[in-house]
């Protein structure tokens, strides 16, 4: 095979210039002429009927266009999976923050103003706010039983293995919300006209979703309907879907008012409306020898979905699929369910139901394996998945993977073994400062789960301009992780000319054809290969017309590109998804290849424990992982990075604080992040194993490194405290709490 | 609402806006000048999206009112550099992967160059401090260090706003 001259490349990001120079146009730097301003009237409770809205004294309300659920042509509905979620309250209200009242208007000031003056008059009902009230169906808010989706996934004869067990392991592991956090809040703008129909532009990710979405609620024909995306900044998962909402209330302004309007969320709107991560709460129960083989495992999996039922079932099936980690089990059950709670609907967010999983059963393994009296790394060891053998759905492994060698490496970049012996005689000598060491192992399948990619049935084109630029056509956005620089990347190689001839098309679905959206770590993968497939064919095009011979340079190929639209018109080549050989999926029994692909990692974190302040310092971090080939070694580190710290986030500091289903610490103040300061060095390494189906042998990146930071920090507190913790986030008060019992000579302030 | 004149000389240039006294010079820049590279991330002063220069001093424009910045230089991430005259740290974000959905971007590079006018020679910790009150979601951070780091080690930085790369 010949060397590869720009995949594998630390090419630079495609509009990385415009970033670095301030010149990148996001939403809310656009502005269109005689453009009105948006606001949103919010529920105050979280569950009732309204009764009435009253418009206040000392507004202008003829100044104002005002706009309800009664104002929506089509259906009220934010299309997604099932039908239950309303682009504005109509009667009732299911949670707090839930849109009733849009408004607009020239002066942003008095907009504000105006909000705060709509009064909206509710008969308030009891509501749930826990999977566990939830789960006591005390009182139903949702279907016949709080439940938007369960499963039971089953391999093997889970009750036979009890009985010839050796031991059985029980543990309950307990996951936050989250919040994505993205440095650009929601926003959008939207105008409209008879003629021309509407047009969105705005911050998200799947411009489909967003058209499909507004489609059905504006009742318009499909081609009266265009998305932009502009530029987006950050997502992970938090753009998916909540910009059908924040788009279709736009839309809605801009259709009553006849003019452009643009809403753009504060922060503390944002945080406190718009989705999270999923809370969780999970079960094991683990069948396992003397000798440390896994027998069997019975798991309880309980997602708190929110409100509405929107991404739950999905993100429920990943959890599913994910929970037995990257171990063989001869026997697994898992019985999962999604609740309905009247919190805002949580939704798509960086992992999307593996990292609650994982964390789960990574924290378990070093249970079961304390238990057992087995060094963690040596439990790991002695069940790993390998080539060959079949995942908890059945699917056999053919991927050439061997996760003891990953391990391996990752045990001797963190120097492991020698630290767990040191900080182990350390931590037994007095002082406030404990040491510990802890690993996480995790796989993490890329693409949509099942047939999901089947049904997405994706096309992706390449053209050239006039100019002869090839350029690449997808729905597949930009929004930091680098789909600009890797999908061109992937065609300046397939076309044989250089990167900085190849540019992507708008993100717009009047321009490009449906890719899918940009989630589930699909897109070097799945869309990479349509676009490889895609550049191969306008290749193939010019050299048959004559215009282009073998060996041609970038000039030629310009040259020949740009005589062939002249003559031609226009020179365009198409490629839709075909799964590859051997993936069938069985959904009703949820068996078979549940990925195409998956992605392997063995990551550790080394911490500081300060028994005096019970704060925990993140000292070194090592992230070891197989994602197929590495398309961009800059972008890929970013990738494993920026995850790392979002998923410190998740362990140690981000805290969503709920009342009565609203997040009250709904600002950066009081809901922390890491910051320079709190970030160890993350040390990132690659094994590639290319995979055959996906562009130039990627698999997904993006998603992966959310799921082992947590559970790895967590292993090493225990080993540096001697103590269990089996829920994140973990706060110094919450480990105070804990420790304190260790010395009850102190005095000691309940929390 | 009283309005009134107030003089800012803006990346070099000099820039009268009639606006109230309280106006944040956030707005000012973005609405009035249309110098839309600074970000509003928080509108608290927290993360340091809308860091900018206010006579040489890195401040959150975000907290800082007009009338606190009449008379006042300012320098943005537009006068950093721009194109084929990138400023050494916007061409080391670039090469380093410093920069991933560019939200954090501008502010994050008006501190970078802000440190290495204060400290030519940051060693990490320095440039974990100087980088303190600027919060990215996307990267981790790993990259922006680095394009610092490469940043010292590449060209000197002087100490006149507008600089090439």
């Amino acid at each position: 095979m010949p060397e590869e001259r720009i995949v594998g490349q630390p090419m630079l990001r495609k509009e990385g210039v415009a970033k670095v120079c301030g010149r990148a146009q996001y939403i809310d730097d656009l502005t269109l002429p005689d453009m009105l301003h948006g606001a949103t009237v919010r529920s105050s409770i979280a569950r009732g009927r309204i009764l009435g809205i009253e418009f206040g004294e000392g507004v202008p309300w003829d100044e104002f266009v005002i706009v309800t659920a009664t104002d929506i042509p089509g259906e009220n509905e934010i299309a997604l999976i099932n039908h239950d979620w309303p682009c504005l309250a109509a009667e009732f209200v299911n949670h707090p923050e839930e849109p009733i009242v849009l408004l607009a208007h020239r002066d942003r000031h008095l907009l504000r103003k105006a909000v705060a003056a709509v009064r909206v008059r509710y008969e308030e009902w009891p509501a749930v706010f826990t999977i566990e009230e939830s789960e006591r169906g005390d009182p139903v808010v949702w279907g016949e039983d709080n439940v938007f989706k369960s499963f039971l996934m089953e391999k093997g004869d889970m009750d036979a293995v009890r009985a010839t067990a050796d031991l059985i392991v029980e543990g309950e592991y307990v996951t936050g919300a989250q919040e994505h956090l993205y440095i650009e809040n929601n926003g959008a703008i939207a105008a409209y006209s008879a003629e021309e129909g509407l047009t969105v532009w705005g911050s998200l990710q799947c411009p489909f979703y967003v058209h499909k979405s507004l489609v059905k609620m504006t009742g318009l024909a499909e081609e009266k309907v265009r998305i932009v995306q502009v530029e987006t900044g950050g997502a992970f998962g938090g753009k998916e879907d909540y910009p059908s909402m924040i788009d279709a209330h736009a839309a809605l302004l801009a259709m009553k008012s006849g003019k452009p309007v643009k809403i753009v969320y504060d922060r503390a709107e944002d945080m406190a409306a718009t989705t999270k991560r999923h809370p969780s709460r999970v079960r094991h129960r683990t069948a396992v020898t003397r000798d440390g083989k896994l027998l069997g495992a019975e798991v309880e999996i309980a997602l708190d979905g929110g409100a509405y039922s929107t991404l739950s079932s999905t993100v429920l099936s990943r959890a599913t699929i994910h929970a037995g980690g990257p171990y063989y089990w001869p026997n697994f059950r898992v019985r999962s369910k999604a609740y309905a709670t009247n919190c805002p609907p949580h939704g798509a967010f960086r992992g999307f139901g593996a990292p609650q999983s994982l964390f789960a059963i990574e924290r378990h393994m070093d249970h079961v394996a304390e238990a057992l009296g087995l060094a963690p790394d040596e439990l790991r060891r002695r069940n790993f998945l390998k080539t060959g053998l079949a995942t908890t759905t059945g699917q056999v492994i053919k991927e050439n993977i061997d996760l003891d060698a990953l391990m391996g490496r990752a045990l001797k970049e963190s120097d492991y073994h020698a630290k767990r012996e040191r900080f182990a005689r350390q931590n037994a000598s007095p002082g406030m400062k404990k040491k510990g060491i802890g690993l996480a192992a995790f796989l993490h399948g890329s693409g949509f789960t099942g047939s999901g990619e089947r049904y997405l049935n994706s096309l992706a084109a390449m053209d050239v301009t006039v100019e002869g630029t090839a350029r690449v056509l997808v729905s597949s956005t930009e929004f930091g992780q680098g789909t600009n620089t890797i999908l061109c990347q992937i065609a300046a190689e397939a076309l044989g000319i250089d990167y900085e001839a190849v540019e992507m098309g708008p993100p717009d679905t009047s321009v490009v054809p449906n890719t899918g959206p940009t989630v589930a770590s699909r897109t070097s993968m799945v869309v990479g290969k349509l676009v490889h497939s895609a550049a191969l064919g306008l290749k193939q095009t010019l050299l048959a017309s004559g215009l282009l011979q073998n060996g041609y340079k970038t000039g030629d190929f310009v040259t020949a590109a740009r005589t062939y639209v002249a003559q031609h018109g226009a020179l365009r080549a198409e490629s839709r998804y075909e799964a590859p050989p051997g993936v069938h999926w069985d959904d009703q029994q949820y068996r078979g290849e549940a990925y195409a692909a998956y992605a392997w990692a063995i990551y550790v974190a080394e911490v500081t424990v300060d028994l005096a302040t019970c704060g925990v310092e993140v000292d070194d971090f090592v992230a070891v992982q197989e994602v197929g080939k590495v398309l961009n070694p800059v972008l890929a580190r970013g990738q494993i990075e920026g995850g790392v710290a979002q998923g410190i986030g998740w362990a140690l500091y981000e805290k969503v604080v709920w009342n009565r289903g609203r997040m009250q610490n709904n600002q950066m103040t009081n809901y922390i992040i890491p910051t320079t300061q709190d970030i160890p060095p993350i040390r990132v390494f690659f094994e590639e194993l290319p995979f055959g189906h996906g562009a130039y042998g990627a698999k997904g990146i993006g998603e992966l490194p959310m799921d082992g930071p947590a559970p790895a920090i967590l292993n090493a507190i225990a080993h540096a405290t001697g103590k269990q913790f089996d829920s994140v986030p973990l706060l110094p008060e919450d480990i105070f709490r804990q420790i304190a019992v260790r010395e009850p000579e102190r005095e000691v302030v309940t929390l | 609402m009283t309005l009134r004149q107030y003089s800012l000389r803006v990346n070099g240039k000099l820039h009268q806006v009639e606006t109230h006294a309280m106006a944040r010079l956030l707005d000012v820049l973005r609405s009035d000048l249309r110098l839309t590279g600074t970000k509003e991330g928080c509108g608290e002063g927290e993360c340091g999206a809308c860091s900018v220069l206010l006579n040489g001093e890195l401040v959150n424009s975000c907290l800082v009112p007009v009338a606190q910045a009449d008379g006042a230089e300012i320098e943005t991430v537009e006068g950093l550099g721009a194109d084929e005259r990138l400023h050494v740290v916007q061409r080391a974000f670039l090469e380093c992967g410093g920069a991933q959905c560019g939200m954090c971007t501008p502010g994050m590079l008006v501190a970078s160059a802000h440190l290495l006018r204060k400290n030519p020679q940051p060693d990490l910790a320095a440039i974990r401090e100087g980088l303190n009150g600027n919060l990215c979601r996307c990267t981790g951070y790993m990259r922006i260090f680095e394009a610092v780091e490469r940043a010292v080690s590449g060209a000197p930085v002087s100490s006149a706003s507008g600089e090439g790369g």
